[in-house]
């Protein structure tokens, strides 16, 4: 079984978000970066995929040079080969974006039973890219997928609606979107570092696209409290609680 | 006119789509509703309530229950035939996924999850939106270069009001043309509810939840005690839900559930963005952490600076003094 995973380079913020002085993007001098943990879920289920059926999990990112990062530790836990399309380091739109990896898709000689992403990016959640690549490649997809078993060609599917399950079944070649909570991704294991050091990395250069979704400013949302009021320290704050509570009505 | 996607199951209405409805009625008089699948004629009463003059009806035996890429293909025969200048549904996964569809047939842009919307006032100008990023903790003003547009409304950036004195929207039904390719992907059946007790996280007026300060599974014992005498249920962050800690289905954020409670008491979590951005909703939070300094007190209306372990036990023994 060939397994594709499709991820994205997101800056890692703690407690709040710094902008650059133009509000056009984050401010990331500071900051760590990561992928989405919905991705991280698709790399884990891949990597298990193809301990239990062999082939292959390949990854594929657009974004900067420096996305190679997010590539290397992800092969670590477990793919064969990572393809970089770089960008000069500007948001794509989801079209753009989608039509890059469409491209690269295509130009791939593994024709790849299985499209693994995210549900939706962590930074932009445009909640479309993978729509939009399965319908240019004219697959079946089935989103936000929080349960997942192969066979026999057919990926029996499960996602949480409410408290509900919905079941779906979809025959393979297909893409899948997978959630938090679909497995517990590894962690690398030390060999697994060193290995993926030589793993390789094919880099391309897709066209830019003029976008048609054209980000202009950001602003940080506004808290709905000024912060907390601190009603004490151990349990001699207690009461003081138990009061609060009960003016909010929180006693019944 | 602005078309608006009223989400459904087995005729059941997804509430959020009233809140899309509502956000169509500031932009637009004239709005009206479509509803894919079976039993959707049965919502022209609240679609007429909420502002739209006509219900479009989708009817095609293919369509009897949810399907995806069905929907979008027959939203956009339906767009084609009637021209709107927008389309929006709730931003909820179905809505996001339908109008994504929807995007792809047409091969236009979309903006998911927006908290605002102005529609372009000339031809070949382009629309604006607010939209969500990073869970509603970032705010993008975009332009979405495209004569009709397709989004959908953040959640909680619009309270559904109806109009007093409405009556029920005209039905027409409308025929599709699907494709088998259409129809590969859909609702097979369904998984039984998680046998809980308690209340789900959506539903709960009051969630008790614990982040890596709880220190263990066992540390959710008095967590889950306070709950109780709360009429509670039990929430976590992610370092508990990836520890193993506790079952996903229990993660508020921004990739677990979004949660709007009466009453949030976060013990042992430390408030990053992203656990934020699934509780900021709620109506009042209170912190019990050792850290004063924890960035959550920011997002927070009380707290009580201590250990969980000691404060949480003895807030229970309070309350059931104070119940009796
Ligand atoms: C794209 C993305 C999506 C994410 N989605 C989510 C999500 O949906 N939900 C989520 O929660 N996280 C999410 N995360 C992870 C998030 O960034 C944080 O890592 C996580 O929320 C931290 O969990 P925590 O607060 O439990 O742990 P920590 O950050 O380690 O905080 C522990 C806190 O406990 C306090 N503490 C310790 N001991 C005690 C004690 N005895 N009594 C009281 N307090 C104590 C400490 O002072 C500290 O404040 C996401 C991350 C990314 C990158
Ligand atoms: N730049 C990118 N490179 C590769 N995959 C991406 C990129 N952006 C988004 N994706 C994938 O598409 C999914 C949905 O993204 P979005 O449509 O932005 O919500 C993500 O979870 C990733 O799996």
């Amino acid at each position: 079984m060939d397994v594709l995973v499709c991820l994205k380079r997101v800056p890692i913020a703690g407690g709040t978000f710094l902008l650059t002085p133009d509000s056009r993007d984050i401010e990331t001098k500071y900051l760590g970066f990561g992928i989405s943990p919905h991705e991280e879920n698709a790399v884990e289920a891949g990597v298990q995929l193809v301990e239990q059926m062999g082939g292959s999990l390949t990854l594929l990112t657009l974004g900067p040079s420096q996305a190679e990062e997010q590539l290397r530790a992800q092969l670590a836990i477990g793919a064969s080969r990572g393809i970089l399309l770089e960008t000069d380091g500007q948001d794509w739109d989801p079209q753009a974006t989608a039509a890059a990896l469409v491209d690269a898709i295509n130009a791939e000689e593994t024709k790849f039973d299985l499209i693994l992403f995210g549900a939706e990016s962590a930074d932009s959640a445009g909640y479309q890219i993978h729509i939009r690549v399965a319908h240019a490649l004219g697959r079946p997809i089935v989103t936000n997928v929080k349960g997942m078993k192969i066979a026999d060609g057919v990926a029996h599917c499960e996602r949480a609606v409410g408290t509900v399950r919905e079941l779906y079944e979809c025959p393979l070649p297909a893409i899948i979107t997978v959630r938090d909570g679909l497995n517990i991704p590894r962690y690398p294991s030390v060999p697994g570092r060193i290995q993926a050091r030589k793993k390789p990395i094919e880099m391309k250069k897709p066209e830019p696209h003029v976008p048609r979704l054209e980000k202009l400013l950001l602003t940080v949302a506004p808290s709905n409290t000024s912060g907390a009021q601190v009603l004490g320290n151990g349990v001699e704050a207690v009461p003081a609680l138990v009061e609060v509570l009960r003016t909010i009505g929180a006693l019944g | 006119m602005i078309l608006v996607l009223l989400d459904h199951d087995r005729g059941e209405l997804d509430q959020l789509s009233l809140r899309a409805l509502t956000a169509a009625r500031k932009l637009s008089d004239d709005v009206q509703a479509v509803v894919i699948g079976e039993h959707g004629e049965s919502l022209a009463v609240v679609a007429g309530e909420y502002g739209a003059s006509i219900l479009h009806v989708a009817s095609h035996e293919g369509l009897a229950d949810y399907t995806p890429t069905a929907s979008g293909r027959a939203l956009s025969q339906l767009v084609t035939e009637l021209k709107p200048v927008a389309v929006l549904a709730a931003g909820s996964p179905r809505g996001n996924e339908q109008l994504a569809h929807l995007a792809a047939f047409l091969d236009l842009p979309m903006a998911a999850e927006c908290s605002s919307i102005t529609l372009s006032t000339s031809p070949g100008a382009p629309h604006s939106v607010t939209r969500a990023r990073w869970g509603a903790s970032l705010l993008e003003d975009a332009y979405v270069h495209s004569e009709l547009l397709i989004a959908t409304v953040l959640t909680f950036s619009v309270e559904p009001a109806p109009i007093a004195g409405a009556t029920a929207a005209t039905v027409k039904t409308f025929l599709p043309n699907l494709e088998a390719s259409d129809l590969l992907v859909r609702v097979l059946g369904r998984g039984g509810e998680a046998t809980t007790t308690r209340v789900t996280l959506a539903d709960a007026k009051v969630i008790v939840s614990g982040g890596r300060g709880v220190g263990g599974p066992e540390g959710f014992a008095i967590l889950e005690e306070l709950a109780d005498l709360l009429g509670g249920t039990i929430g976590c962050s992610r370092v508990v839900t990836s520890s193993g800690w506790r079952p996903h289905a229990e993660q508020v954020g921004q990739t677990g559930t979004k949660v709007a409670p009466d009453l949030y008491i976060a013990a042992g979590i430390s408030g990053a963005m992203q656990h934020i951005a699934g509780c900021k909703n709620s109506k009042t939070i209170v912190v019990i952490n050792t850290d004063p300094e924890a960035p959550i007190l920011a997002y927070a209306d009380y707290a009580i600076i201590g250990d969980l372990h000691k404060v949480i036990p003895a807030l229970s023994a309070a309350i059931r003094e104070a119940k009796v």
